[in-house]
């Protein structure tokens, strides 16, 4: 432990990931401080009362990545996180007809028998084959990307680790594997099925946070990455965090202060103070300096370093790394205030439909025609959505009898024509609930608040470069041992002292934390790459 | 809430065990008593009556079903005439067993395939390039299983023709009461049976007038856990207890070929191609390092275990499902997939993959058995099986 005052090591950014890295650090004795510009930490996972009585899940919903090391590691479930099931998905159907998928394997097979008796069988053989690409890629999630160029006997054990592990899966599932990372998930769910909205739904997972569409190559890639979350060892098992996404965040810093950590909330960095090519401590907006041997940051990189680090203070190829690292927003948040639940004309009542995910995705035509108003600079006039209803699975979310709705809605571009501003974030939020209403009628008279979140809001509210909500795009050129720039991958960066731990580190974004844990056990480690 | 079977109106009256059980995404019946012994006992000396609709079953027809279910299945189908059936497993190309079944030919060009895990995609991948159809028939067809020393009276009595003549591994269609049915002699009991496929509307027509032709020959409604018992005396395997379908592995390891499940006399390697043939062919040749085999678990040696804790031996009440690890002197040498007491031969039995020489017959192993929480073992030998082979079976 440093000098009483000194800081050991200082965490900008009081992200999920941020937390986790201050919590490792704190365990292992380092005296720890995070500095979290909000008012509350949590940053992309927060939960906020925004009307009187209402909780919202302002940006992310639900939980699946979250590495069940750092839960058992740091005690979590002492922390108060309770992760309960989201068991279905619901997709209603413009012909007043639905798709659903339960908990229930049986019944799941029923209904998608009722669509296609042959996309029944396909669907238990692609799970089967997702899982083992699930297990193929699971323990890359937990290793520091080793740099294939290299010669150092780190890198070199770590490909070593990765090339008997690729050679241990078979060639049948290594050529899968190779399938996947590069084809569209469109093109990889027509090698399955035949059902339209089945695939739709299936495919929107690829499309989460990216700025592709279901046919652009690569997404079937960031579909297997939302497999792999595991909750208790099931794979592909979503949940909700009792209390919302911020109850993670919460626990993580309940954990942390009581491994030591200080949390100062309210609290700008500006810059990072660098001295002779070494992070010394960290400058304030209001002036104020703090020093410490360590410096951390959990934003994004391009916020990172583009406006924290003096580019002076960088080698220009890493500069140009980061510049050309891509991070633009696709995707905006519509959280609802909600008088009565949504009456689905195609599966009307308060049936079990409406506990799990509802998604606006009847067609891979559908997808794909969002995606085009998107490339041309308008927000889709019908977007994807991927919808919950919080309060029926944690009643405490809202007053009794009420409901609070999260809707992530894709696309919309953070490049909007002629930018965004209050009229187009209201035409926005109008643009959702009209598309909503199709299917549920009696929506638009539910309403009692509404929050509508733009890329814009996320980038000037939360800090989301371009609104990327992962840091970064979850495509292949920017993952692994280039997550965020080639050489750079292992967490730590040109200014010696000074690393990353947030998303857009390996293996990226989402509600994950294996960022955090892993910059950490390398900042533990010590010494430059 | 899963469905029951087009015969749930009669069997949910009599399931006074309400002991259901979920089966290909229908409910049936564990027991109807909450005992099931009566249920074991009807179908060794009088006729269990068993739903067993909830199978999966296909009707494959067209001028290339032959040979599209000869490239297909491990058997050669060239040779089941019309009004045969054929026991047979097909595989994937490695020549790992994807599942099992009964094949029916009921006409030159029309078959009917039943599967334990739904089959439609993997034939319908299979039928490319021709000219056969592969229809799910698994929810217009019900099925009951009529097995046990009387079936053949029960259903000689009402059957028009009659069906005394035909002979085991037989089908033939015929009216029963009036009901017209397809009747094969086949079953999952090693016993004297039949099994009736009836369309699903005639499904409780039928029950009737079997419990009502059958009142007089001790005829029993059965559920799963007495059909349980019956096939493992009988040697049958089962689809998940005693192997692992291809498409469910999760490890290479846990996959089988028909020759490590004792299936050898499936496979015809004469045939000129099938799915699966050439990994067959190759490892028919050096012999199967596995081999699914019937333990005999030695009584003076369990009792000796239980008599270590000073309790009187023990057998299980009903047959098990679970993995239980078989021993030579010197180490694990496989496991046992499922076993029960048979209550007829008065043995305790069970299956088991055996590695090596250990599934050589007459070998001596130990096979685990847990005694007052503690694992102990009890001396078994490898038996040929069926354990339980009456000659009225084929008689
Ligand atoms: C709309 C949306 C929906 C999402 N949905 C899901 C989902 O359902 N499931 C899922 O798993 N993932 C989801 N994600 C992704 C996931 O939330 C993020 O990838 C993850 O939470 C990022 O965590 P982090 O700790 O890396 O960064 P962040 O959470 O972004 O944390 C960075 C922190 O730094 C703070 N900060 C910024 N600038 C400064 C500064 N100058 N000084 C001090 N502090 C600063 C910010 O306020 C913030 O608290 C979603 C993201 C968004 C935006």
């Amino acid at each position: 432990m440093g000098r009483a005052g000194v800081y050991d090591a200082i965490v900008i950014g009081g992200g999920h990931n941020g937390l986790t890295t201050a919590a490792y650090l704190a365990r292992a004795g380092r005296k720890v401080l995070v500095l979290e510009r909000r008012h509350l930490v949590g940053g992309s996972t927060v939960t906020e009362e925004i009307f009187p009585g209402y909780k919202f899940s302002v940006l992310s919903y639900v939980v699946s990545l979250l590495r069940p090391e750092i839960i058992r590691e740091l005690q979590l479930s002492r922390h108060g996180l309770e992760i309960l099931p989201l068991e279905s998905t619901f997709t209603p159907l413009p012909d007043g007809d639905h798709l659903a998928r339960w908990a229930d394997h049986d019944q799941t097979r029923r209904e998608i028998y009722r669509h296609s008796p042959l996309d029944a069988d396909a669907y238990d053989r692609f799970g089967q084959l997702m899982y083992r690409m699930a297990l193929a890629v699971k323990p890359i999630l937990s290793m520091v990307p080793p740099d294939p160029t290299s010669l150092s006997p780190k890198d070199l054990r770590g490909l070593l680790r990765l090339d008997r592990h690729l050679r241990d899966l078979g060639d049948t599932d290594f050529f899968m594997l190779y399938k996947l990372m590069t084809m569209s998930s469109a093109d990889f769910l027509d090698e399955w099925f035949e059902t339209d909205a089945l695939k739709a739904t299936m495919s929107a997972s690829g499309i989460i946070g990216t700025f592709l569409g279901p046919r652009s190559p690569g997404t079937a890639y960031v579909q297997l990455h939302h497999y792999m979350g595991e909750i208790d060892g099931a794979f592909r098992a979503w949940g909700f965090a009792r209390g919302g996404t911020g109850a993670v965040a919460d626990s993580i810093a309940s954990a942390a202060r009581a491994l030591g950590v200080t949390i100062r909330e309210n609290a700008t960095v500006v810059q990072v103070i660098v001295r002779g090519g070494r992070a010394v401590g960290v400058a304030l907006e209001d002036g104020e300096e703090i020093k410490a041997r360590t410096v951390v940051s959990g934003l994004d990189p391009r916020r990172t370093f583009l406006s924290l680090v003096d580019e002076a203070d960088l080698p220009q190829d890493y500069v140009h790394a980061i510049r050309r690292y891509r991070s633009v927003g696709s995707s905006g948040k519509v959280n609802l205030a909600l008088g009565e639940l949504p009456d689905f004309t195609s599966l009307p009542g308060d049936g079990d439909h409406l506990r799990g995910a509802i998604s606006i995705s009847p067609s891979q035509d559908y997808l794909e025609r969002a995606y085009d108003d998107a490339k041309y600079g308008e927000f889709s006039r019908r977007p994807y959505m991927d919808v919950i209803i919080p309060s029926l699975i944690d009643p405490g979310m809202a007053p009794p009898g009420k409901h609070v709705m999260s809707c992530f809605v894709q696309y919309a571009p953070y490049a909007l024509n002629g930018g965004w501003n209050d009229e187009r974030r209201e035409a926005f939020g109008d643009t959702v609930i009209d598309t909503l209403s199709e299917y549920a009628p009696n929506l638009r008279g539910a309403i009692i608040h509404r929050q509508v979140v733009t890329p814009q809001d996320m980038e000037d509210e939360f800090g989301l470069t371009g609104g990327n909500i992962f840091h970064g795009e979850l495509s292949l050129q920017q993952l692994f041992f280039l997550r965020p720039a080639p050489r750079w991958a292992n967490y730590r960066t040109p200014v010696r002292g000074f690393y990353l731990c947030g998303s857009g580190t390996h293996p990226g974004g989402g509600i994950c934390g294996g960022p955090g844990r892993l910059a950490a056990l390398e900042i533990l480690k010590g010494g430059v790459r | 809430m899963l469905p029951g079977t087009p015969f749930h109106e009669r069997t949910a009256a009599l399931c006074r065990a309400s002991n259901w059980r979920p089966w290909a995404g229908y409910l049936a019946a564990g027991s109807y008593d909450l005992y099931h012994d009566r249920e074991y006992w009807a179908i060794r000396n009088a006729a269990g009556l068993i739903d067993v609709s909830p199978l999966y079953k296909y009707l494959i027809r067209g001028p290339d079903a032959v040979r599209f279910l000869d490239r297909l299945v491990t058997r050669n189908v060239h040779k089941c005439r019309v009004g045969r059936v054929m026991y047979t497993p097909w595989c994937d190309g490695d020549g790992n067993v994807i599942d099992d079944g009964t094949l029916a030919r009921l006409d030159e060009s029309v078959f009917r395939l039943t599967s334990a895990d739904p089959s439609l995609l993997w034939f319908h991948d299979n039928a490319a390039g021709m000219d056969v159809s592969c229809e799910d028939i698994s929810g217009s067809t019900a099925a009951l299983a009529l097995q046990g020393p009387n079936a053949r009276k029960i259903l000689d009595a009402i059957s028009e023709p009659g069906i005394a003549d035909l002979g085991f591994f037989g089908v033939t269609d015929v009216e029963l009461a009036g009901i017209p049915v397809s009747v094969s002699r086949t079953g999952y009991t090693g016993d004297l049976g039949y099994e009736i496929w009836v369309d699903a509307g005639e499904a409780i027509p039928l029950w009737d007038v079997l419990m009502d032709a059958g009142r007089s020959y001790g005829i029993v409604p059965t559920g799963l856990m007495a059909l349980d018992m019956a096939r493992i005396e009988a040697g049958l395997i089962l689809v998940t207890v005693d192997y692992v379908p291809t498409h469910q592995a999760l490890l290479e390891s846990q996959k089988s070929t028909p020759l490590e499940l004792g299936l050898d006399w499936t496979v015809d390697l004469g045939k000129e191609h099938f799915v699966g043939r050439d990994a067959l062919a190759r490892q028919a040749e050096t012999g199967p390092e596995w081999q699914l085999r019937g333990l005999e678990i030695d009584w003076v040696s369990l009792e000796q275990a239980y008599g270590s804790a000073g309790l009187p031996p023990m057998v299980p009440s009903s047959a098990w499902r679970t993995s239980v690890p078989v021993y030579d002197g010197r180490g694990q040498v496989g496991y046992a997939t499922s076993g029960c007491w048979s209550p007829l031969l008065k043995k305790y039995i069970a299956l088991a993959h055996l590695e090596g020489t250990a599934g050589d017959l007459e070998t001596g192993l130990e096979m685990e058995v847990t005694v007052e929480h503690q694992r102990l073992r009890a001396s078994a030998t490898v038996v040929e099986t069926p354990f339980f082979d009456p000659p009225r079976k084929r008689g």
